[in-house]
């Protein structure tokens, strides 16, 4: 048995390493692209070498402690109980423990450090999808935050419902929103890219489905972004997209969703002014475009089951106008 | 106290069963205070509630065996990783071990029943109910999906406004006096009723770590009472103590679970560890090495891990001082299980070990632990957690841990104890296959979770994307928790089987060294005709034969010899060394117990339905109960 188990231990070691180190998806918290995350990678690093090290060597004592004696008779040792039990169990975890509470403090510190000059953005936590606010600037937009790369970022994470946690694994750890407080979620993307984020604290029927992205782009293209959004839709160009408009306003659609500069001005679903710029409907739970939008305005029940967007049982031509007039929402 | 060489042949053994056997039948069943029948009960009673959570367990990995999976609605998973996780803490792990220790401490002992058996009848009975009212909420279709941590707001009436979570805020208010008042039993039994000679420095092992649980217990789970009863409260009666927007704090709930949740997490590790640390010498043929650094670490465990609660709740904006007072203290936890780890290791190091199925338990316990215990360590380190947290890196560290480091060493339990318990030994070729199986299984279903946690798989979500990279893991993790669930299976099957046709068991078949090995097995009604005497830490090893008492004159050591046996008495012994105190007598069987417990379990009905009439009938019908007890004491 004995060689057998130091295979076992080995090859668990290997493929945890081999598989960590080929792995690129796009929420891999190892594949640091913010300085928190970089900063959290680089503690993983060390504490996977000492993981690694404590494992295979307390390990190595297990399975040959379990081996030496097997012939029935207990082989002699000039290792005592109380030096096995001094030196294994009490000074070197003291050592190791020492450095990782060194290396814990000013870890945090450094990632808790405010900067002066960092841009702001206010996230509020809702079933089941983000809401995303830059203050001083006429920005209200849902499940997506766009930063500049190289700049400080400040996160406020709010909520009036229910608990929710932001967590973009690529850029930085998590915060919770917790209502009733503000929380704060800083980090600096270093690298042009999109970043998928996912809710990390369970929320209820679709925790599943709130996804998000965080898009880090040029200094230069988040500010041409940003005064693109600040100014409210053009009026409809099209009949049909002019009917859609009228339509989104008569029915329900307009007590939940705010379109800026219309008259749809509901709280309870995301804010819609630009909705064809982002990737998904219902918080990643669908790509955007204009067939899952239809089925999306029709049987959001069957996509996202029990999301607070109901099933609206329209007429074929209503359903192009609505779709017709969101896709031109930009 | 005179002392005599040999076990004197049993005078009249008829006459003696006849004393203290219960009622046949139906009344015997329900009026049984035996602390054997009851320890027997509640695992068995635990095991049905593991199997019922493993099976749930499969079904969620059969839907997150692929992307988009449809195996089951997000409601239904929502409810079942709710009901697997409150059943796995509060109705496996947490009973099976009072289930172990009320089997198994009296004896080791050596004392003929608990020191409070017919509390100890309640405390099961307040078990079962409070697990048949919180499944019952299948039959009514709102089985609790608030997941098994229950946090405020999501808890609360407006965002769960169905029964669903009641069944969990009052079943686990109600199962949290079974375990308090098993604790309180477990110490003073452990302290009044040892057999003459058993100092303090005597104990078993399994029985300091039992000592070290129950006042755990007794400090910890008064505040999960708490959270549950003020939740229940908000929720029942309109109060806003979790309810932010009146006031509230949904901090205070997670504060007041995790002083309970994280001391539970140790609550279970202890007396599983306690285990081990009887089952590695009896296999290594030695002593334990360093048994005072055992027991001082078990200590030392009982105290700090009263000390680690935050680090749950290190993503909630809490200050970074506060934090890292936390982090440093989840650290320092680390160093008593460390000691406990070379204990072992030296025990077998100079001993030589015996590969039985109970000793690959034990050492698939080690290295299983030993991963769970360095992720834990790396969790403690708090930039780490804000990646780790709520990933499934979590759900990786916390079923080495939780699965590993606890049901693991209650697995060798079984193989080690259940020929004492009921007389014949289980197939330890099956029992080898089993372990394989589960070893295997395990580690392929719970290593790949800490990669997925990596790649950013969030916890408790009913299903993911693909493209994320996350599915050819997430279909290694489901195959290995159904190789897991066979190798369980294959225990179980070993289990029944060997009952109907295993070879019988001799009273010591593992040469061990406590004084449960001294009786037969199984166990007659009364343990010991009469009560061993103590002068070792190993009586089986070291006193050959083993001397036991005679009766003494004077009541305080009447009861250590025969005469105590035919009079259904125990000796009650005190100060660190044991010595002679005066006799307690132990109860008939009476159905008291049940009647009291009853009519709680419908007192708390009363409250989920919220009809007057119901908590009124429930609490007269408990109170009856306990009135006629405390009334009847006095007869005895």
């Amino acid at each position: 048995m004995s060689p057998l188990r130091h295979t076992a231990v080995f090859a668990w070691v290997l493929a945890a390493t081999l598989a960590l180190a080929a792995c690129s998806g796009s929420t891999d918290a190892l594949d640091a692209h913010g300085s928190e995350s970089r900063h959290i990678a680089g503690l993983w690093w060390l504490m996977f070498g000492l993981a690694a090290g404590v494992y295979l060597v307390v390990g190595g004592f297990i399975v040959l402690a379990a081996v030496r004696g097997r012939r029935g008779k207990p082989v002699g040792s000039r290792i005592s109980p109380s030096m096995f039990i001094v030196v294994g169990g009490l000074v070197v975890p003291t050592l190791i423990l020492l450095v990782l509470a060194v290396v814990t403090v000013t870890t945090t510190d450094a990632l808790r450090k405010p900067s002066h000059d960092a841009l702001r953005v206010e996230v509020q936590g809702e079933r089941w999808w983000w809401e995303v606010r830059y203050p001083g600037r006429q920005i209200v937009t849902a499940n997506e935050v766009r930063v500049p790369v190289g700049q400080p970022v400040e996160i406020g994470l709010v909520s009036d419902n229910v608990i929710h946690s932001f967590w973009v694994p690529e850029l930085a750890g998590k915060v919770d929103t917790i209502p009733g407080q503000r929380n704060v979620l800083r980090f600096t993307a270093e690298k042009a890219g999109t970043y998928l984020g996912v809710c990390a604290e369970f929320c209820g029927i679709q925790h599943a489905h709130m996804g998000f992205r965080v898009i880090a782009q040029s200094p230069g293209g988040f500010e041409r972004w940003a005064a693109e959004h600040a100014s409210p839709p053009l009026q409809p160009e099209s009949e049909l997209t002019a009917q859609g408009q009228l339509l989104f306003q008569r029915l329900p659609c307009a007590g939940c969703h705010t379109v800026r500069g219309t008259e749809a001005r509901g709280k309870a679903g995301p804010d819609l002014t630009d909705f064809t710029s982002r990737a998904t409907i219902g918080a990643g739970a669908v790509e955007n475009t204009p067939q899952n939008l239809a089925r999306w305005i029709q049987e959001a029940q069957s996509i996202k089951p029990g999301a607070l967007m109901p099933d609206l049982t329209l007429s074929g031509d209503e359903v192009a106008a609505l779709v017709s007039y969101l896709e031109s929402l930009n | 106290m005179a002392t005599t060489e040999v076990r004197p042949a049993a005078e009249e053994p008829e006459h003696l069963e006849e004393i203290w056997e219960d009622d046949p039948g139906i009344p015997g069943f329900f009026s049984t205070i035996d602390h054997k029948r009851i320890g027997k009960r509640y695992i068995y009673t635990c095991f049905i509630f593991f199997a019922v959570g493993g099976v749930m367990a499969l079904v969620m990995r059969m839907q997150l065996a692929g992307s988009d999976n449809t195996v089951l609605s997000p409601g239904a998973y929502n409810e079942l990783f709710t009901v697997h996780g409150t059943t796995m803490i509060f109705l496996f792990n947490t009973p099976v071990l009072a289930g172990f220790g009320n089997y198994l401490l009296p004896m080791m002992i050596g004392t003929r029943d608990m020191a409070f058996p017919r509390l100890n009848a309640f405390s099961y009975w307040i078990f079962l109910f409070a697990g048949v009212f919180f499944y019952s909420s299948f039959l009514v279709g709102s089985a609790p999906d608030g997941g098994w941590f229950a946090y405020t707001p999501l808890t609360d009436k407006v965002y769960s406004p169905g029964l669903n979570l009641d069944f969990w805020g009052l079943g686990v208010a109600f199962v949290g006096i079974s375990t308090t008042v098993g604790a309180v039993n477990f110490i003073v039994t452990t302290f009044k009723l040892r057999a003459p000679g058993m100092s303090l420095n005597r104990l078993p092992m399994y029985v300091w770590s039992m000592l070290v649980f129950s006042f755990m217990v007794i400090f910890a789970v008064p505040s999960v009472t708490l959270a549950a009863g003020l939740l229940e409260l908000d929720r029942l009666f309109g109060t806003a103590f979790f309810v932010p927007k009146a006031g509230g704090s949904t901090l205070l709930y997670q504060h007041l679970f995790w002083f309970w949740g994280h001391p539970e997490v140790y609550i279970l590790f202890v007396p599983a560890a306690g285990m081990i640390s009887m089952i590695i010498p009896v296999f290594s043929r030695r002593p334990l090495a360093g048994y005072l650094w055992v027991a001082a670490s078990l200590v030392a465990i009982g105290f700090i891990s009263f000390g680690v609660w935050v680090h749950h709740m290190f993503a909630t904006g809490m200050p970074a001082l506060a934090l890292s007072f936390f982090a440093a203290v989840s650290l320092l936890i680390a160093i008593p299980s460390g000691v406990q780890f070379f204990a072992w290791i030296a025990t077998m190091w100079h001993g030589a070990v015996r590969f039985t199925t109970a000793m690959l338990f034990a050492l698939g316990f080690l290295l299983v632990f030993l991963l769970g215990g360095i992720t834990g360590v790396m969790v403690a380190v708090l930039p780490f957690d804000w990646q780790a947290t709520d990933s499934y890196f979590i759900v990786a560290h916390l079923h080495y841990v939780l699965n590993g480091a606890v049901v693991f060493p209650i697995f060798a339990a079984l193989y080690f104890w259940l020929p004492k318990i009921t007389g014949r030994m289980l197939n330890e070729r099956l029992g080898r296959v089993s372990f394989w199986t589960m070893f295997l299984g395990f580690n392929l279903a719970f290593f790949p979770m800490h990669i997925l946690g990596f790649l950013g798989m969030p916890r408790r979500v009913y299903t993911y994307s693909s493209g994320l990279g996350w599915e050819a893991l997430n279909l290694v993790v489901t195959l290995g928790s159904f190789a897991f669930g066979l190798g369980v299976l294959l225990t179980l099957i070993n289990a029944v089987v060997s009952h109907f046709r295993g070879a019988r068991a001799p009273d010591n078949p593992w040469g061990a060294d406590t004084l449960e090995w001294a009786t037969s097995s199984p166990p007659p009604d009364f343990n010991f005709e009469a009560v061993p005497v103590v002068a070792s830490r190993h009586p089986l090893w070291d006193q050959q034969p083993l001397p036991v008492a005679d009766s003494g004159i004077d009541d305080a050591t009447r009861a250590f010899g025969p005469a105590g046996a035919h009079e259904h008495t125990t000796p009650i012994t005190g100060g660190l060394r044991a010595a002679p105190e005066t006799t307690m007598r132990i109860p008939e069987p009476t159905i008291l117990p049940v009647v009291f417990a009853a009519g709680l379990a419908v007192f708390v009905v009363g409250l989920l339905v919220q009809a007057l009439v119901v908590g009124v009938a429930g609490l007269a019908l408990g109170l009856l109960g306990l009135a006629w007890w405390v009334w009847r004491i006095g007869e005895h």
